[in-house]
């Protein structure tokens, strides 16, 4: 069984075709080559494959493909706007808080469904709303900093 | 940030500057390109099916199951695995492990590989794994301390002696006015690098492409080789980030080899990429500890004896032995010291090299037992760990090349507010009523070098290129190397190329035991003083120059230009030098290693002092840390951003430690239970609090040429006794095994 | 995991006739389900996608007071409806402190019912487990069970249901509301989940091929607003399944408990609801010795199955934290750290 999903993915339309047991993170790394978002587990413990939904943030490892039909899909690559960085990408690389990176497109993903909810979010509120985000290097606290930096800019903005 | 010893006078200023790693923009877009990112065309999928028994054999598979299912391409079991040019069961080199690839029906371990199945699509090579339904003759799992067979072993860690000591123990004890014997256990560990091992395999005849992320470059090559009966060289291995590695991805595993021979039986290129379950135990881990220490004190709160014994789990069929009780060689000063180690063998993977193997385990639980040590006393933990405070390394008597750890206790516990800590245990709660304790612990970690090679061209328009096989796991070393590399050449980074990553480099050594910055480094300083001596040679030999007759001492190399060294109104820029000689480019090459003089006469350590502020609520046990303040002194930061970085994430190690990780084995299987990110606890971001690093200023003339110490894993020592001792300053209950559980605390509380 | 086919119904109708045949799962947002799937501990042949089905994702209040939630309306999305959180804070709190956000911004309302206990003998295909193949046996009776089950076990099961969101939902008297071949039906959400006995795999009231459509809270729900909380203890500050929770809900006059709830998690193969607390709690002062024996009592019958005796304890703990917080009033705002004993402080008590 094989089936044509039609989607719309940072902006732009795309189609694809897959089977049913094909997972959508496999599907963007695999069929349309957008390898930002990693598999860390494969079981939406630790966020790396963390994509929005139709602006809603999930774990795409745990999303079937062809339960992308229709859908919008933002992913890391969709962030910056050209060659001009998001101010969290931005403020990631200022502060330090990405070491090898893998999550870091997951976290940058995540953050940024965070400040568009709450634009103005305690430390304690980052820290929960990213508990979903596993970062083994460990930038914990420096990514606090950084998703906080980025917040006051964007405020300002 | 603190300015370091002023490198030699050749060289700009551009090492010590707190640069953004150049990688950023690559990883903060998704455009870095991983491992399981490469997609070659026509590639194929393999997935391993794993054991599910801890010990016996396998009697039977449905390999005709798997075949039909469509998109299987090929099952490879121990029936037709096609032959090696090396035995799995023999270990190679220094770092190579006995590997599992099929060589036998035989199970050692519960995560063992005991088959190979390459398919068209991932989820294709998934089922036809779960199809082989294999059954076993299964032996009773032995993965406890009881069950498993106890031995001496011949060496601990990489090669390191059982038995370290000097001074009398018994007479020391005997002569104490106080003795205390105090008992550890840690659990497994398992490295869980967020990328999960993968290979991409590509033959183009007896050539080999590998995309693999690798701490240790062109060793691997020649280890891959080994194995394949090709030369190392035939292998191009591309490891230009590694999602983490932590000590588990330095030497291949027996995974990647079938994953390399299914791409040349096949002639496809083909992927492997491990699940996160597939990572508990193929890939290595720090084993369990039992550890004892024995310590005697005088009536000053002095140690007269310090006896650190560390038993060790390893595999069945492999020996790595945690050298944990190395942690009390070199830190405390006692007239008798001895560290002594023995091994148990479990049904379990064979461990490895864990970010601060050895110093991990035994700084959790000498940091403990010197609390202990302080309590029985009535002193301070941190005037205790003064009065013991090691001016020479206690069992060799010799100097440390440097040693500020002084100057990081005062810092330290300045920044956290250490002076008004009451003595006495459950003295202080929060506004909240939680119970608040504060603790501390030492850091230290060695400085080991490993052979690294460089090469650096200066080019015909005055920039350059940089050449070495660095291997950059989150670390920086795309950053910090490049740093190095640019100073040595008077240049900035930005004029500086920077080629690392893959093996037709350079040998730049490994990316591990906190040395890669201090080996490579060296290499690429040498090589960029050589190919700027070998500019000066020309400039100095033109009489059309400037800088004729100046000698190739007797310039200095700044922002692309070279000034004589006694009159800088002389100075010519690189490209001009390079254009009167009608030159395209000027080669330098250059090596790094440890000088064995240095490490004759020196102690060569890294240290620091970590302080952490721990809440635990008073009638449910669950706990928090609130704050955490580590000091370190490791010689010259080439970048203290980066550097703050590694110091952090050490720290964060040590918490976790203390508080999250243990690998837990069902008794009678020997499964593992929690064998993926749900059950095995890391930290996550809401168990971390607000922390800082504080780098300490240390000029460090002997042990090696930059000064370099490393700052890889020393974080992570000093933390979980930090922890645990705030545990205990907050509750009274003393903790003896990690990760310290609501459990064990409950008793202390109402 | 094993390869299925997917179907996409449009209507109730069409899911349910899909369903009928065995070997069909109902796929909603999968957080859990496609876990099991791919760790092969669920292998079915279809599966029926209910995230599109028309109607099911409304939180309506209804003519009588109470609240219809509908089957697929999100996690989070329930939490953040600010009419629902107010009427229902304990809800919003229990939904909040569990998992990560981005599995509260996928898994929904039926799917939390559904969820599958996470005993790791369970997710094993390897190991024996009654509940997911009958007769098997239950390798976690004599394996690692520190989290297990104290209360409502068997020799055939110490599974507990992990979700924190039942928690309060029983704790309410919640109605399940449910669809299948054979029409409509109710069932109360503390009798929805089954305790092993004889039939660990038998773990919910739904029959083959039925649906949750909706959850319905009392109308006499919402009166517990302003003195009730939810207290989860883990091994994390966040993103861990419990090891013991309460959900707590006063209704006070005049200093004496007019009607109290209780309800822990973590502990049971559903979540569990205490009568007998409640009773003795009802015309007490809001003492702490009070809560300590409704505790007590609510633990009567708990015993260790395994190596978790300290559950017992720490249920007991839990449950009076949650009564004292209940009573000194539910905060006007959600912790930044739902469900924590360490969360900092966040608004005024009393959310009266």
């Amino acid at each position: 069984m094989s089936v044509t999903v039609s989607t719309t993915v940072n902006g732009d339309s795309v189609d694809f075709v897959c089977a049913p047991d094909e997972t959508l993170l496999d599907a963007l790394r695999g069929r349309l080559g957008l390898t930002g978002a990693k598999e860390g587990c494969g079981t939406g413990d630790c966020g790396a494959c963390s994509v929005t939904l139709n602006g809603r943030l999930v774990c795409s490892c745990l999303v079937l493909a062809v339960e992308a039909e229709g859908q919008e899909i933002a992913t890391v690559e969709g962030m910056a706007a050209g060659e001009t960085l998001h101010p969290l990408q931005r403020a990631f690389i200022d502060h330090a808080a990405l070491q090898c990176g893998i999550c870091t497109p997951g976290i940058l993903v995540a953050a940024k469904a965070l400040l568009e909810k709450t634009p103005d979010p305690s430390d304690e509120e980052v820290r929960y709303w990213l508990a979903g985000n596993l970062c083994r290097c460990t930038g914990y606290d420096k990514i606090v900093r950084a998703v906080q930096a980025a917040a006051a800019e964007m405020r300002r903005a | 940030m603190p300015d370091t010893l002023p490198f030699p006078p050749r060289m700009g200023s551009n090492a010590g500057q707190p640069l953004s790693r150049r990688d950023g923009p690559l990883k903060v877009t998704g455009a870095a390109t991983f491992a399981a990112d490469n997609h070659p065309e026509g590639m194929l999928y393999a997935v391993p099916a794993t054991a599910a028994i801890a010990r016996g054999r396998v009697t039977g598979m449905n390999v005709a199951a798997a075949r039909a299912h469509p998109g299987v391409v090929e099952v490879y079991t121990p029936a037709n695995r096609p032959p090696l040019m090396h035995d799995p069961d023999e270990k190679l080199g220094l770092f190579g492990m006995r590997m599992e690839a099929l060589q036998n029906d035989s199970v050692r371990y519960a995560g063992q590989p005991i088959a190979f199945v390459v398919a068209e699509t991932l989820e294709a090579a998934t089922e036809g794994a779960a199809l082989l339904a294999p059954e076993y003759a299964a032996e009773p799992a032995r993965v406890t301390a009881e069950t498993g067979e106890r031995y001496t072993p011949e060496r601990v860690g990489f090669g390191g002696p059982l038995s370290v000591g000097a001074g009398d123990i018994e007479a020391g004890l005997a002569a104490a006015a106080h003795r205390l014997e105090t008992r550890f256990e840690t659990p497994d560990q398992y490295h869980n690098a967020m990328e999960p091992h993968a290979l991409v395999a590509q033959w183009d005849g007896d050539k080999l492409t590998l995309d693999t992320p690798n701490q240790a470059i062109v060793m691997a090559c020649g280890l891959f080789a080994a194995y394949f009966g090709i030369p190392a060289e035939n292998i191009h291995l591309r490891s230009p980030f590694l999602g983490g590695g932590f000590g588990s991805k330095a030497v291949p595993t027996g995974a990647q080899i079938l994953t390399i021979l299914a791409a040349r039986e096949l002639g496809r290129p083909v992927k492997l990429a491990l699940t996160r379950q597939q990572m508990f135990g193929p890939v290595g881990h720090r084993a369990r500890t039992w550890q004892t220490l024995r310590m005697g004190l005088d009536g000053a709160g002095k140690l007269t004896a310090l006896h650190h014994h560390s038993t060790g789990a390893t595999s069945s069929f492999d020996d790595f032995i945690e050298p944990a009780a190395a942690a009390s060689r070199t830190l405390y000063a006692s007239p008798a010291i001895l560290t002594t180690h023995d091994g148990i063998r479990l049904d379990t993977g064979t461990p490895g090299a864990m970010r601060a193997p050895g110093e991990a385990s035994g700084s959790a639980a000498l940091e403990v037992a010197i609390d202990e040590a302080a309590e029985v006393c009535g002193m301070n933990p941190l005037a205790f760990r003064l009065a013991n405070y090691a001016e020479v390394e206690p069992i060799t008597g010799k100097p440390y090349s440097s040693k500020a750890l002084r100057e990081c206790y005062e810092a330290g516990a300045k920044a956290f507010g250490w002076a008004s800590r009451p003595l006495a245990p459950r003295q202080m709660r929060d506004e909240a009523g939680m119970l608040t304790g504060w603790g501390m612990g030492t850091a230290v970690f060695h400085c080991p070098m490993f052979p690294a090679s460089a090469e650096a061209v200066i080019r015909a328009d005055g920039t350059a290129v940089i050449r070495t096989s660095g291997a950059d796991m989150g670390q920086g070393a795309w950053t910090a190397l490049a740093q190095i590399g640019a100073a040595a050449l008077g240049l900035d980074p930005d004029q500086v190329e920077f080629e690392s990553g893959h093996s037709h480099l350079p040998d730049a050594g490994v990316a591990g035991g906190s040395g890669h910055t201090a080996s490579a480094g060296q290499a690429l300083h040498n090589a960029g003083e050589d190919a700027v001596a070998r500019l000066a040679e020309l400039a100095s030999t033109d009489p059309a120059s400037p800088l004729y007759g100046t000698g190739n001492a007797g310039v200095l190399a700044r922002r692309g230009r070279l000034y004589a060294r006694d009159d800088e109104s002389r100075s010519e820029s690189y490209a001009e030098i390079l254009a009167r000689a009608g030159k395209p480019q000027v080669e330098g090459t250059g090596k790094g290693a440890r000088d064995p003089a240095s490490a004759e006469t020196y102690a060569l350590q890294a240290h620091g002092a970590v302080f952490a502020e721990v809440k635990v609520d008073p009638e449910l046990g669950q706990m928090r840390v609130s704050r955490m303040i580590g000091a370190f002194a490791a010689g010259r930061i080439i970048n203290p951003k980066l550097a703050r970085s590694q110091y952090l994430g050490g720290m964060i190690w040590g918490l976790s430690f203390a508080l999250h990780e243990e690998a837990i084995h069902d008794r009678r299987t020997g499964r593992i239970v929690n064998a993926d990110f749900a059950g095995y606890h890391v930290p996550v971001n809401a168990d971390v609090p607000e922390m800082e690093a504080i780098m300490i200023h240390e000029d460090d003339p002997h042990v090696n040429v930059l000064g370099v110490k490393g700052v890889g894993e020393i974080g992570i020592t000093g933390s979980v006794g930090a922890v645990a001792n705030a545990i205990w300053h907050a509750t009274g209950f003393r903790p003896h095994r990690f990760p310290v559980r609501i459990e064990d605390v409950l008793p202390s509380l109402s | 995991m094993k390869s299925f086919d997917y179907i996409r119904p449009a209507s109730i109708a069409e899911a349910i006739a899909a369903a009928a045949e065995p070997g069909t799962a109902y796929l909603a947002a999968g957080t859990n389900l496609l876990d099991l799937m791919k760790g092969g501990a669920s292998r079915p042949d279809r599966l029926v996608d209910i995230t599109r089905l028309p109607g099911l994702d409304g939180v309506d209040r209804l003519d009588d007071g109470a609240m219809r939630i509908g089957t697929m309306v999100r996690n989070a999305d329930l939490a953040h409806d600010p009419a629902f959180a107010r009427a229902y804070p304990v809800v919003a709190e229990a939904l909040l402190s569990g998992a990560s956000a981005q599995l509260r911004n996928a898994a929904t309302v039926g799917g939390n019912l559904m969820q599958k206990t996470r005993c790791s003998y369970f997710a094993d295909p390897a190991a024996a487990c009654n509940r997911r193949s009958p007769g098997a046996g239950c390798d976690a009776r004599q394996g690692e069970n520190r989290s297990h089950a104290i209360l409502g076990w068997s020799e055939n099961c110490i599974a507990t249901h992990p979700s924190d969101f039942c928690v309060p939902l029983a704790a309410l008297g919640a109605v399940v509301e449910i669809a299948g071949p054979a029409g409509s039906r109710e069932v109360a959400l503390e009798d929805f989940h089954l305790l092993p006995d004889e039939t660990p795999e038998r773990e919910t009231a739904l029959e083959r091929g039925e649906l949750v459509t909706a959850i319905r809270l009392p109308p006499d729900a919402a009166g517990f607003a302003a003195h009730s909380r939810y207290m989860k203890l883990r091994e994390r500050t966040s993103f861990a399944f419990a090891l013991v929770s309460a959900a707590a809900f006063l209704k006070v006059e005049d200093g004496i408990i007019t009607e109290a709830r209780l309800a822990l998690g973590g502990v049971a193969a559903r979540p569990w609801r205490s009568k007998v607390a409640e009773e003795l709690l009802k015309g007490a002062a809001l003492e702490r010795r009070t809560f300590a024996e409704a505790a007590t009592a609510a633990l009567a019958e708990a015993r260790p199955s395994g190596d978790n005796a300290v559950k017992i304890e720490l249920a007991r703990r839990i449950s009076i934290r949650a009564l004292l917080l209940a009573a000194a009033g539910t905060p006007s705002r959600l912790p930044a750290l739902p469900g924590s004993p360490l969360s900092s402080q966040y608004g005024d008590l009393a959310n009266a």
